[in-house]
């Protein structure tokens, strides 16, 4: 137990000395650091709670994706069965299918053939599933089309995807610093902006969908006739000022996905904050004819169906390009054109937890952690110098080893450091001491038992590492399930935890028994000092 | 110099006896623990029954909480507390989860946000909805079933599973007794609770698979010691070791507890109660004394002959057969 190779020694050692070496980074200023090369710049990233700043977690709401998948179905039903002239009744969205019945028997065959063109199959990870995106059923002369779950499933990964790179774009164009984008699970994003305090803007834009388009307003009756006649190709939307309200047809002219660019204006005539846009060359072309067809009457510009400004068309539009006026202020504007710049997210989000800590409690969280980690050790290495002696020393020592390797070890790995996570690095001290206690405990017990100073440190050494792997093992398995199961600063606590423990068994397999073996090898000693 | 020894050498506590009382003791705290929490009930942070939760200092020092409340309860925002935490001019203020899922919860911040105006800083804003506090509680109490029998997996690999179910009862006794205190406390039960909890499991198993781990060893050494005399052998022997550790440990929650600042107060007095002051408790007087009942080296002949003196026994005189007993002794550890 106590003799080492001069290989061996050597490499235990180098590997101390990398593993804390990585930990360096975390002492120079940023500016030091940067002229580093990239290998050697990893270091430990401080968590919101430290540095402050907002968590916000975004759920995409896999309902309006549903809906919106089983009215492109229904619109594909109408398509299909006019192409191939199948007359047909009481077509509608029932539940979570489509249904619609084939008024003659003899056309039920090719009806289903023709709709079960529609269902695709879907591909998975490793090539198709045997699944497809639509089941078809027929009920006599009832045809039903129900999406299937993967195939939502599905829908809503794209729209989350779709959506991380609209937030990015959103995100970016307020000018935040470093903020991370990235999945939870099938339907949610996690945004999280250092240095935010106030994330009301934040939210606000990521709050929107920005789904815009130009309609025309439909003048055939009123919208409180509309109530009761409940017509099929127009609906009711609101508009601006409360209890406005709009007969919008329901076909669109133009939409915001033909926008090019929105930028924030004022109108010459009155100074009124506007947003003005530009066409790509088929969005031109599209409200060009509709201005030119439709002069004199009004059109209504809806942003996430509200009519945000219904103008009376005076002469057709061909440039490719308009303004929007409402009433907006300043900052409406802006984010009104930042919207439609970065374009509309494939489903609403809705915000479902909200973290943001203020620069104040991050600094003083840091203090408290440093402050309460000093004290800590302090209290620890008189403790064990007191019990030990010269072993207790060597215990100090090698502990001061461990907490520089944990940090080397988060570095390296660019981790995260939470309060929790600090929690963490003071009880891995604790267990450090621990595994010395139990070695230095049976050298005692093998003293006693009337071993000679050499034989009793080896013994002791070879019996309490047993005790010491099953022991850590153990913990190691509770924080395994906490970095499982955990979020945020619960796995940091974890990630800190786990970490510590497997260096708290190499520095006791191998440090400490190193440094004593040299003691014993150097001194001889004929009693144990402790 | 003279070093500290907290515990003499060759102490010979009988450990064992006080099972007659330890049991029943520990029974009826845990009954109690178990009414407490289903009477008295767990303070539930905004992490599992969602909600909001907004920490502020106000400009003006100290906080004047009573206009604070009147100003947030003209809101109408249903039930809320207000509550100084650390320094005088800091401000806890907890709203309940408003109805109306999770776009409710957004609007009430906003509204505090408008009313307090620029009379506050805000140092922490949380946001909790239904959908996500639900899933917190889930996977947490999953988390905890999850570690305990991954624990007892290993443990049953290692030991036998009377060494397994031993701790399994001791550390369920630790945790119910730490949920009892939380409830008695009212100390804030949010995530980092379930971070508590799992640290203390891990601790206090640590704890007692430091003890068995003796146990076994006597076990295969001394084949003829009665049942309770190797208990309290083995416990006895690492008393020493569970003192210093619990001492040290002690020390590092001690440091975490003054200076941790706030945000981390009800974790330390968690770890506090349940590692220092239950899982001692339960390695020495619960974990061990349990084995008796559960059958731990019952087809042994007990007592008289031992092979070997016991090595809490002072040593007469260094044995010159000790070396040749040494090979012996690490062939039976395998």
């Amino acid at each position: 137990m106590l003799f080492f190779t001069r290989w061996k020694a050597a490499a235990i050692l180098v590997t101390a000395l990398i593993v804390c070496a990585f930990a360096l980074p975390n002492f120079f200023s940023e500016s030091v650091v940067k002229n580093w090369p990239s290998w050697a710049q990893r270091h430990i990233v401080l968590g919101l709670d430290l540095q402050g700043g907002s968590h916000l977690l975004l759920e995409v709401d896999s309902n309006a994706v549903r809906k919106e998948q089983l009215q492109s179905i229904d619109d594909d039903v109408l398509k299909v069965l006019r192409q191939a002239r199948i007359p047909f009744t009481g077509r509608a969205v029932r539940g979570n299918g489509v249904e619609v019945h084939i008024t003659r028997d003899t056309d039920i065959d090719t009806a289903l053939t023709k709709l079960r063109e529609l269902s695709q199959p879907l591909s998975g990870y490793l090539g198709t599933t045997g699944q497809r995106s639509i089941d078809v059923s027929a009920n006599g002369g009832t045809i039903t089309l129900t999406p299937t779950d993967p195939a939502i499933t599905g829908r809503v990964r794209q729209a989350v995807d779709q959506s991380i790179e609209i937030i990015q774009r959103r995100v970016n164009e307020l000018g935040l610093v470093e903020p991370t984008i990235q999945r939870e699970g099938t339907d949610r994003i996690l945004v999280q902006v250092p240095g935010l305090q106030d994330p009301s803007r934040l939210k606000e834009i990521l709050g929107k969908t920005a789904k815009l388009d130009f309609r025309m307003v439909d003048l055939s009756m009123s919208p409180d006739q509309a109530e009761q006649a409940h017509p099929t190709d127009s609906e009711i939307l609101d508009g601006e000022t409360p209890g406005q309200k709009y007969l919008i047809e329901k076909r669109v002219l133009v939409s915001g996905a033909d926008l090019v660019d929105a930028q924030p204006g004022f109108d010459p005539r009155n100074n009124d904050p506007v947003v003005n846009f530009r066409f790509n060359s088929a969005g031109a072309r599209k409200f060009a004819e509709a201005t030119q067809a439709n002069v004199g009457k009004p059109f209504a510009i809806v942003l996430d169906n509200k009519v945000i400004s219904a103008p009376v068309i005076r002469e057709p539009i061909l440039g490719g390009s308009g303004q929007i006026s409402g009433n907006f202020t300043v900052q409406s504007a802006n984010d009104l054109a930042i919207l439609l710049r970065a374009g509309a997210l494939p489903a609403p989000l809705t915000i479902i937890e909200e973290r943001t800590v203020g620069p104040g409690l991050g600094q003083d969280s840091i203090n408290a952690g440093e402050h309460a980690a000093y004290a800590g050790a302090a209290l620890v290495i008189i403790f064990m110098f007191l019990t030990y002696g010269l072993f207790g020393l060597f215990a100090n020592i090698a502990v001061a080893i461990n907490v520089a390797m944990i940090f080397g070890v988060l570095s390296f790995l660019n981790a995260t450091l939470t309060l929790p996570g600090i929690a963490g690095i003071v009880l891995t001290v604790g267990i450090a001491v621990d595994s010395n206690v139990l070695i230095y405990e049976r050298i005692r017990e093998e003293v006693r038992a009337g071993r000679s100073a050499i034989n009793a440190i080896d013994a002791g050494f070879s019996r309490a590492l047993a005790t010491i792997l099953d022991s850590n093992i153990t913990t190691f398995i509770a924080a395994a399930v906490l970095f499982y199961i955990g979020t945020g600063p619960v796995r940091g606590f974890a990630v800190t935890l786990g970490i510590g423990i497997i260096t708290t068994l190499f520095t006791a397999f191998t440090l400490t028994r190193l440094i004593v073996a040299y003691w014993v090898r150097l001194w001889r000693p004929r009693v144990v000092p402790i | 110099m003279r070093l500290l020894r907290i515990v003499p050498d060759d102490t010979k506590f009988d450990f064992m006896r006080f099972r007659r009382i330890s049991f029943p003791v520990s029974a009826m705290l845990s009954i109690v623990a178990i009414m407490l929490y289903f009477f008295h009930g767990l303070n539930f942070g905004i992490d599992f029954i969602g909600g909001t939760l907004i920490e502020v200092q106000t400009k003006a020092s100290p906080a004047d909480l009573a206009k604070m409340r009147a100003t947030i309860g003209s809101l109408k925002l249903g039930d809320f507390q207000l509550q100084q935490f650390g320094a005088p001019d800091d401000v806890l203020i907890r709203i309940s989860e408003q109805p109306g899922g999770d776009e409710a919860q957004q609007a009430a911040v906003q509204k505090v946000r408008d009313a307090l105006g620029d009379d506050v800083t805000y140092r922490r804003v949380e946001v909790v909805g239904p959908s996500v506090s639900t899933e917190l509680l889930a996977y947490g109490t999953i988390g905890l079933v999850l570690a305990i029998v991954a624990i007892l997996i290993y443990l049953w690999f290692r030991f036998e599973w009377q060494f397994a179910l031993g701790a399994m009862i001791a550390n369920v006794h630790d945790l119910v007794l730490t949920v009892g205190f939380m409830s008695l406390t009212h100390i804030d039960f949010d995530l980092t609770s379930i971070a508590a909890l799992l640290t203390i499991l891990g601790y206090s198993l640590n704890d007692t698979v430091v003890i068995y781990d003796r146990i076994r060893e006597m076990l295969r050494r001394y084949k003829r010691m009665s049942m309770p005399d190797l208990l309290n052998a083995s416990v006895n022997a690492t008393l020493s070791r569970s003192i210093v550790t619990h001492v040290t440990v002690a020390m590092s929650l001690l440091a975490l507890l003054l200076f941790g600042g706030q945000a981390i107060h009800s974790f330390t007095a968690t770890m506090m109660f349940g590692v220092v002051l239950v899982g001692t408790y339960t390695s020495v007087f619960i974990a061990s004394p349990i084995l008796i009942y559960l059958g731990v080296g019952a087809g042994r002949s007990g007592g008289a002959e031992e092979p070997e003196a016991p090595p809490a026994a002072p040593a007469a005189a260094p044995v010159p057969s000790r070396p040749a007993a040494s090979p012996q002794r690490t062939r039976t550890r395998r």
